[in-house]
């Protein structure tokens, strides 16, 4: 199977390990290998996981409140955001505000109904990886990292806006 | 007007090669319907009911002639010949061919225009005052800061899928014209005491199914701020905005849900964070933009006395045309002057080709080359030497434009309803035209004077029909088409809302149910009062009982 993980530009192996587990799971278990875990389980049972040596990253769904993430954003060295849907456009608010607002410099994923037509306006507002769902051409989704030659108002990878830097 | 630089070229280009791009892997198999959708959608085209419908976006409404001919060769060209001015300032073509979209984005790219963002859930057209520059009640000319705008909102990566539409109107003026308040934002130029400009914000209006009058969030907001407040206000409404249910997902849900108060206090929390950061307006950006409004150059003229002008002429249809059609100009001598596209036989706001042609042809002789599309569905002359007012009248006359109708009966707001339009319940046009022939009489439409009808064809209200002083809403009652009246909306400073006068009518029943509703406002009116002002004073009873009387001549209006 092709890999799908597009990583700063390139397709790359994912060397995380995505564990769907209810709030109340034995965390006795977990290897020391990276884990991505969804954000609601890191609040409830936040003292366990940090005792465990190994990165960890979380995964957000839509309306996560991120805000209440923010004492620790620092400890991971992964932020997935979840997109069920391509059109609810709630992760392109929060991955603004991961860069610009709580400085998250990590790896910041967009999972979920991504591709090529999205891949431009996700880039700008920080994502720097996609996981392209099976299925979908991931060599092709990287061509809409390029779609646009110039952009007009600042966002995460490009703070300043048009104005700022318009050469007159 | 504002012309492209070559940042603005390479970024329009840009999206014509993406969505020639996209069109192509749709055509091939490769998108699904579901995932083409919102694409196309952000590029301004629907699927109608007799195939595509592209939305043109027009800029704050502002046209160069050179503009207008592309518009009407892409109509001659692309479609049949003819164009629909929207009530959002735009222009719809309804017979276009999905594979030719990307040929025709890219006529319009060649003329620094596009389709971007016409549709889809993003922040759509922002639009503004026709007569702005030239009103004499001008505190500052909103065009520049709606540039600002429509730059800083093309491609917002981060508002690209919001709950819902998002439309905002900005107004110059001490006169709103815009309709600011029904937008999702509305912007209203002012100035504070110490002389400073800057914007009163207004959230949360909006007409469709639940007409909200939008709520004062914010007395003064210095100019510097517009981009960062309005980031905030849409990253809040991004972020909180109901999306389980698309009735329920436009901001003025979430503003009522909230309250204006505690609304506007999260917008500050948020902007709080994002004030004085690089998205921060600076005074170069605006020179560099407002130079490009800089007024034309003007005749040193004498004002005219318009009633000696008309009197020399002494030909009655030009009176009334002058009477109806020509607006004050803050320049001596000049005026603003509206080319009606409302005629009988003719859909409201639509313009053949040659129509377009003409109104090219006649912007350039009589205008410096620029025309205004007016959300009244009507295109403007904005600067005009009074001189030439009768030389213009007639070849406007020659040219089908100049209907003396401005602000009558006739002059109706209507959407192309059921006859195009996949979303809605009725048809809209055949009532209009029905409309308009039982008022046909000049001497009839003048004696009623201003009296605002507008027409929808489905509660998303593109009509306006909220906001007519007779306004009519088509409905769906199991299967049939049906039409409900309501009385008393206003536009403008004083927005409100109409009120529904009861149960629906059928199509055959709504032009007398017009006549007696302007009979009832006829009989009862003081001198010099309009058809709001009688309605106010002696309540909607009479004209309910009028509306339902029993009638043996034309029967018992159907129940629906």
């Amino acid at each position: 199977m092709p890999e799908q993980l597009i990583q700063n530009g390139r397709l790359v192996a994912d060397r995380w390990q995505r564990l769907e587990m209810s709030e109340d799971a034995d965390l006795g278990a977990l290897s020391a290998a990276p884990i991505l875990l969804p954000a609601s389980l890191w609040c409830a049972r936040r003292d366990q996981l940090l005792a465990r040596t190994g990165e960890i990253g979380v995964s957000l769904a839509p309306g996560f409140p991120l805000e209440s993430l923010a004492e620790d954003i620092g400890r991971f060295s992964l932020i997935a955001v979840e997109f069920p849907k391509f059109a609810d456009g709630r992760g392109y608010s929060t991955a603004s505000l991961l860069r610009q607002r709580y400085g998250y410099r990590g790896e910041l994923r967009a999972v979920g109904d991504v591709g090529r037509d999205q891949m431009f306006y996700l880039q700008r507002v920080g994502f720097n990886a996609f996981l392209i769902p099976e299925g979908r051409d991931a060599e092709d989704a990287l061509q809409g990292l390029t779609d646009f030659p110039d952009t007009y108002q600042g966002a995460a990878d490009q703070p300043l806006p048009l104005f700022r830097r318009r050469a007159v | 007007m504002y012309h492209y630089d070559d940042y603005d070229r390479s970024i329009v280009s840009a999206r014509v090669k993406q969505f020639r791009g996209q069109t192509g892997r749709f055509l091939a198999g490769k998108l699904s319907e579901d995932e083409f959708r919102p694409l196309r959608l952000q590029n301004g085209l629907y699927i109608q009911r007799h195939g595509p419908m592209l939305r043109i976006a027009i800029p704050y409404g502002q046209l160069s002639s050179a503009q207008l001919r592309t518009l009407a060769s892409i109509a001659r060209d692309f479609d049949r010949d003819v164009g629909h001015f929207t009530t959002r300032q735009n222009m719809q073509l309804n017979w276009v061919k999905l594979p030719e979209v990307p040929d025709i984005l890219e006529r319009l790219a060649n003329a620094e225009m596009h389709a971007i963002q016409t549709s889809g859930n993003c922040i759509r057209n922002i639009t503004s005052d026709p007569f702005s520059g030239v009103a004499g009640d001008e505190i500052a000319d909103p065009r520049p800061w709606a540039e600002i705008l429509r730059q800083w909102s093309t491609f917002h990566p981060e508002f690209a899928y919001l709950p819902r539409k998002f439309k905002v109107a900005i107004s110059g003026a001490t006169e709103d014209r815009a309709a600011i308040q029904v937008h999702d934002l509305g912007l209203q130029l002012v100035k504070n005491e110490a002389g400073e400009l800057g914007f009163t914000v207004y959230a949360g209006g909006g007409l469709g199914r639940t007409p909200l009058i939008g709520q004062k969030i914010r007395d003064f907001l210095p100019w510097q701020h517009l981009l960062t407040y309005s980031e905030a206000l849409v990253r809040i409404y991004n972020r909180y905005g109901r999306r389980d249910n698309m009735y329920k997902a436009r901001i003025k849900i979430l503003v009522k849900a909230l309250g204006s108060a505690e609304f506007a206090r999260q917008v500050e929390a948020e902007w709080a964070y994002l004030k004085d950061g690089p998205q921060t307006l600076t005074a170069a950006e605006v020179e560099r933009v407002a130079m490009q409004f800089a007024p034309p150059r003007y005749a040193r003229l004498a004002a005219e006395n318009l009633t000696h002008l008309v009197d020399q002429h002494g030909e009655k249809a030009f009176a009334r045309w002058v009477e109806r059609n020509v607006k004050p100009h803050k320049v001596p001598g000049y005026a603003a002057v509206t080319l009606s596209l409302k005629q009988p036989g003719r859909a409201p706001g639509d313009a053949t080709s040659a129509q377009m042609y003409a109104a090219a042809d006649l912007a350039d002789r009589f205008s410096f080359g620029e025309i205004r599309v007016t959300h009244e569905q009507n295109l403007v002359l904005a600067d005009v030497e009074q001189r030439e007012l009768h030389t213009l009248w007639q070849q406007a006359k020659a040219a089908g434009l100049a209907s003396a109708n401005i602000g009558l009966l006739a002059d109706m707001i209507v959407c192309p309803g059921g006859d195009f339009c996949s979303l809605a319940n009725a048809k809209s046009l055949p009532i209009a035209a029905a409309v308009q022939e039982r008022f046909a009489d000049l001497d009839y439409l003048f004696d009623i004077g201003n009296l605002a009808l507008n027409i929808s064809g489905c509660m998303n209200s593109c009509g306006h029909h909220h906001l007519g002083a007779i306004g009519i809403l088509g409905v769906d009652k199991h299967g049939e088409e049906w039409y409900q009246i309501t009385l008393g909306g206003t536009q403008g400073n004083a927005a409100r809302i109409g009120e529904v006068i009861g149960r629906s009518f059928a199509a055959a029943e709504v032009p007398d149910v017009i006549e007696r509703l302007v009979a009832v406002y006829l009989s009862h009116r003081h001198a010099g009062e309009e058809f709001n002002e009688t309605l106010a004073r002696i309540g909607l009873e009479p004209f309910r009982a009028a509306a339902y009387r029993k009638d043996a001549e034309i029967g018992e209006p159907a129940y629906a």
